[in-house]
């Protein structure tokens, strides 16, 4: 058995830390800390496709394997704009409030 | 990937990414989490090098580990009422499980599943040696409106912050 790293190795790294991101944003009570585990979840997600492009074989001649890094360009600007998005509501919550708990933001409970 | 330097890279690359990450979810501070999700977005870049991905590496640091995280630390300090610690919640059970299975599901699939990679010769023949003229090119040509779309959203998006945090000072 050679030591080699291989696309599997790279695939197993990104589920792992995906279910971290997972875990986090399911169990988390701050607003904040739930979009820690968004970000955690997309970033396992562009390792994948990073992993992909480098390791994939199944691409036709001239075709360009720099697909999967110009899709990564584009999940940094939709995680980018995410971020700031949801920060902004998480502070305009904060203002009515004062809390930012989750499972203090019970407005629609009846 | 079969020389000795890739390969203690990876795994040191690799304890740390999913080692800070799961400090995430055990810190008790909230701070503390956001530092430890910036060592593993740096973790991640390291990674991301170890694909020959020098651009995204050097964006992952710029974005995720320079302005995401700064975002989080402010948004942290502009709720200074709200509780500092990472509490879980009453899913935190239900939560570690399905992210568990989640985990265990994905290693399966990428261990289980033969896929049609490159090895060898055939994959250091591939290495990308310059990859930001490549993915310049490619924004500009076969993506170009996919690009016009992102700086729209992203302008948006900006818009949408400022609007949402103003203050009614005016009225």
């Amino acid at each position: 058995m050679s030591l080699s790293v291989t696309l599997a190795h790279y695939l197993a790294i990104s589920g792992i830390v995906f279910g971290i991101g997972i875990a986090v944003a399911l169990a988390k009570r701050n607003a904040i800390a739930v979009l820690m585990g968004v970000e955690l979840m997309l970033n396992a997600a562009n390792l994948a496709l990073l992993a992909f492009s480098r390791f994939g074989s199944a691409f036709a001649p001239g075709d360009a394997p720099l697909a999967g890094h110009v899709f990564v360009v584009f999940v940094l600007t939709v995680a980018a704009a995410e971020a700031a998005v949801a920060l902004a509501m998480a502070v305009l919550v904060y203002r009515h409030r004062e809390t930012i708990e989750l499972d203090r933001i019970t407005l629609m409970r009846w | 990937m079969e020389s000795t330097g890739v390969i203690i890279g990876f795994w040191a690359l690799a304890g740390l990414t999913v080692g800070s990450a799961a400090l995430v979810f055990v810190a008790r501070n909230l701070l503390h989490a956001v530092l430890a999700l910036v060592l593993s977005f740096m973790g991640m870049a390291g990674l991301f090098l170890t694909l020959s991905a020098d651009f995204i590496a050097m964006a992952q640091i710029l974005i995720y580990a320079g302005a995401i995280s700064v975002l989080l630390v402010f948004a942290v300090m502009l709720t200074p009422l709200a509780s500092r610690d990472n509490g879980n919640s009453l899913f935190a059970l239900p939560g570690l499980a399905i992210g568990g299975a989640f985990a265990l599901l994905l290693m399966f699939i990428a261990v289980d599943v033969d896929w049609p990679e490159l090895r060898g010769a055939a994959l250091a023949e591939r290495a990308f040696d310059d990859t930001i003229a490549a993915i310049g090119r490619s924004l500009i040509d076969r993506y170009a409106f996919a690009f016009q779309l992102a700086s729209a959203l992203l302008l948006v998006a900006l818009i949408g912050a400022i609007a949402l945090v103003r203050e009614d000072s005016e009225r």
